[in-house]
């Protein structure tokens, strides 16, 4: 977000991150919740790659990604021309601020008063379903998960299931207050309800907005992939179509698409291919019957091209966006989406959002994770996430003098007590004869161990010296 | 994330044994099972006397220049060509995959790669290089294991643990529920965000505890503190042991305990 941006109603602080998560993993719904989901999510995944060779379209799928970014400036050019070409018109948005500008200015040149909106992670982080109704325009989600969460004023809790953090019951619950339905947990019943009152609105809107899966550069095609109707709906029904989307999903050719489709779908849901994927090249031709009259692409930038210009954090940009990192990781199942704060929850969040936000804002988020390295051995894209989130670490301390931080926000978690204890641990481990005689003491004295060890013994108990070290018994070995 | 493809020395007349600080201080029993069955194959240990620690505490929790101060001291112990064995995934993983990250850039570069190729999690390296045979000695027993996620992950040895334990006649392993998942250390992880890590070994131990089994093993003291910890101070009725400790109780002819008790006192 920009400093020009306006304060939302959602906008919370990330550095809250330990109250959050406190209250989340005493809530016994929400870790329930979110258990059965991931635990289900991980089996269809295991399910759907089951006959693939997986670590081989892994790596076609990285390779894919590291190709169109190393040509990601070219990409976008041919990308915008194309388009241009197809009678797409291309809009660059340096930030959520700009990008959120340039729907509004869409919007109001041509007196739209009404957006319906296929699924977007983009729009989430320009909050610009906020951002237009403060300025008269009403927008309205029309994926079911991302619809529940709007009528509930709340934020996605997943990038692919927004509304995972509620059950049947609660969904219930909620659509009777807020729409008047029967208080049923009938999922038939309730999805039907709520097609029936999101119709008349596919119908009325003036502009529909969607996101964007991968945009081709060669041909100026925009891929969606969905699976309830409403993103095919948001890009046909209504006059004009906005789609929004972060400068890196550009792929150089229609073929990319077919090794990353595959892998996103079963990374994500489980499938083997969604219920719908569409495929975008340009406004209603004279001699069509349907699609809309104006389609614009706005690319946003949003803190992406700084996280271009570094050799490493440039994986980030790999992401397709599947979510399997937040499924697997132990961390998100048991602290939810909502915990973290952020646009982008779970690992990947913790890798993406310190270069939007800065790393003062963010300086919790690379330290809550136990480095086990789920996030990373799904991802389809072979997204390093543990060696990054080690990286964002330094960077938050400015540990390394050799690789000076340049994140934004960088050093704002180093304090000099933490330091100088490293520093002294580095002492001491590094002078192996003031090591051995150090660890002796304490083997010898080790009845004085303090009992209490700060978070580790609220859990545990303290682990326990052994009466003679290692280097002791090999030394008195060898005599 | 593993080698796609490891190759796997012969075995050698002498390995290098690097203990680990948390061996050393806490679990100096699961070292020496280590050692000894190195040599029960033959093999000469070399245990060279200057090591500390691997430097992975700092590394992980983002200080690079402490951390490389620290695994710089331990560059010079292993001068011969001989393989580097570790009893622990976690600091196998640091020398063996984040040595050379950590020293591109500095004059210590090549040594350092060179040091990190010759670095094997030492189970991994009793089954693949030594191909142990096991000859269980014990009375039957039920146990289940838990693989730390760098040894799983960074070391790529998810099955080998399995494998030492299935040649073990009277030893039946049962798998606890979700496995590969973290038991919730994670070094300084678990001191920032005590409560989430809290969360996650209870899960652990709760999975553990369901299995009917009274023991586990482990590939990492890391995760054994943690589990044992927690079991211990929740009257969990699980107790862990290392890999290594059990297999050599489990083979052991000659009488000597050295892997068996002084690590539980």
């Amino acid at each position: 977000m920009t400093d020009t941006a306006e304060k939302s109603p959602h906008q919370i602080d990330v550095k809250e991150f330990h109250p959050r998560a406190r209250a989340a993993l005493h809530n016994p719904q929400i870790r329930q919740n979110f258990r059965k989901a991931m635990d289900g999510l991980m089996s269809k995944r295991t399910a759907a790659f089951e006959g693939w060779d997986l670590e081989t379209l892994r790596d076609l799928g990285a390779n894919i990604r590291k190709r169109a970014l190393a040509n990601l400036p070219d990409l976008l050019e041919q990308l915008e021309q194309k388009l241009t070409e197809n009678g797409i018109k291309v809009h660059w948005a340096v930030d959520a601020d700009e990008a959120c500008k340039i729907v509004r200015d869409i919007c109001v040149a041509r007196d739209a008063k009404s957006v319906i909106k296929g699924k977007s992670m983009v729009s989430e982080e320009m909050e610009l379903n906020h951002y237009l109704q403060e300025r008269g325009i009403e927008a309205l989600e029309s994926d079911l998960g991302e619809y529940i969460v709007q009528l509930a004023d709340e934020t996605p809790s997943h990038i692919i299931m927004p509304a995972i953090h509620k059950n049947t019951e609660e969904i219930s619950q909620l659509l009777h207050d807020k729409t008047g339905t029967n208080l049923s947990h009938d999922v038939n019943y309730l999805t039907a309800s709520a097609r029936l009152q999101l119709r008349e609105k596919f119908m009325n809107a003036d502009v529909g907005v969607s996101g964007v899966n991968f945009a081709v550069a060669e041909t100026g095609t925009l891929c969606l992939v969905e699976n309830e109707g409403n993103g095919r709906m948001t890009t046909t029904v209504p006059p004009c179509h906005i789609a929004v989307t972060g400068i890196e999903k550009v792929v150089p050719s229609i073929e990319d698409v077919t090794g990353l489709l595959a892998l996103l779908t079963r990374s994500a849901t489980g499938q083997h291919i969604t219920t719908y994927f569409n495929m975008i090249s340009g406004p209603r031709k004279a001699d069509e019957l349907d699609g809309p009259e104006e389609v614009h692409l706005v690319l946003v930038d949003n803190g992406r091209s700084s996280i271009y210009q570094d050799d490493q954090l440039v994986d980030t940009l790999r992401c397709i966006r599947c979510g399997a990192c937040m499924n697997h990781c132990p961390v998100y199942t048991r602290v939810g989406g909502h915990a973290y704060g952020t646009t982008y929850p779970g690992p990947i969040g913790k890798i993406l959002m310190p270069h939007l936000i800065g790393l003062d804002e963010g300086r919790h988020l690379p330290s809550a994770s136990s480095l086990c390295g789920a996030c990373g051995e799904v991802c389809p894209v072979k997204i390093p996430i543990p060696d990054l989130l080690v990286r964002l670490r330094q960077e938050s301390v400015d540990g390394d003098k050799l690789h000076p931080a340049r994140v934004r926000g960088h050093g704002a978690k180093r304090n000099t007590v933490e330091a100088m204890i490293w520093k002294g641990w580095g002492l001491m481990h590094s002078r192996p004869g003031f090591y051995r005689f150090g660890t002796g003491i304490a083997a010898k004295f080790r009845k004085l161990q303090p009992g209490s060890l700060g978070g580790w013994t609220q859990y545990r108990t303290a682990p326990k010296l052994a009466p003679k070290t290692l280097h002791q018994r090999m030394k008195e070995r060898q005599q | 994330m593993a080698d796609p493809i490891k190759v796997y020395p012969s075995k050698p007349e002498k390995v290098y044994f690097y203990g680990t600080c948390l061996i050393d201080l806490f679990y100096p029993d699961a070292g020496m099972a280590g050692i000894q069955l190195l040599e029960r194959e033959g093999i000469e240990v070399l245990f060279p006397e200057d090591q500390t620690c691997c430097g992975q505490p700092a590394f992980t929790s983002g200080y690079h220049d402490d951390a490389r101060a620290v695994a710089r001291s331990q560059l010079d112990l292993f001068p011969e060509d001989w393989p580097i064995v570790v009893p622990s995934g976690s600091c196998g993983g640091m020398m063996r995959k984040h040595y050379p990250d950590l020293f591109k850039d500095t004059p210590d570069d090549v040594r350092a790669a060179e040091i990190a190729g010759r670095v094997w999690e030492l189970t991994d390296f009793l089954l693949n290089a030594c191909h142990i045979k096991l000859k269980d000695l014990g009375e039957p027993a039920t146990v289940a294991m838990h693989t730390s996620c760098s040894a799983r992950r960074e070391m790529g040895v998810a099955t080998v643990g399995p494998a030492l334990l299935g040649q073990l006649e009277n030893v039946e392993l049962v798998e606890q529920v979700r496995a590969e998942e973290c038991c919730g250390f994670g070094g300084t992880f678990a001191i920032r965000h005590p409560e989430i890590s809290g969360a996650m070994v209870s899960e652990k131990v709760g999975t553990l505890v369901d299995t009917g089994a009274r023991d586990f093993v482990t590939t990492d003291c890391g995760c054994l503190m943690n589990i044992d910890g927690y079991a211990e101070k929740n009257q969990q009725p699980i107790k862990g042991q290392h890999i290594l400790s059990f297999l050599w109780q489990r083979t052991n002819a000659t009488g000597e305990q050295t892997g068996k008790g002084g690590d539980k006192q």
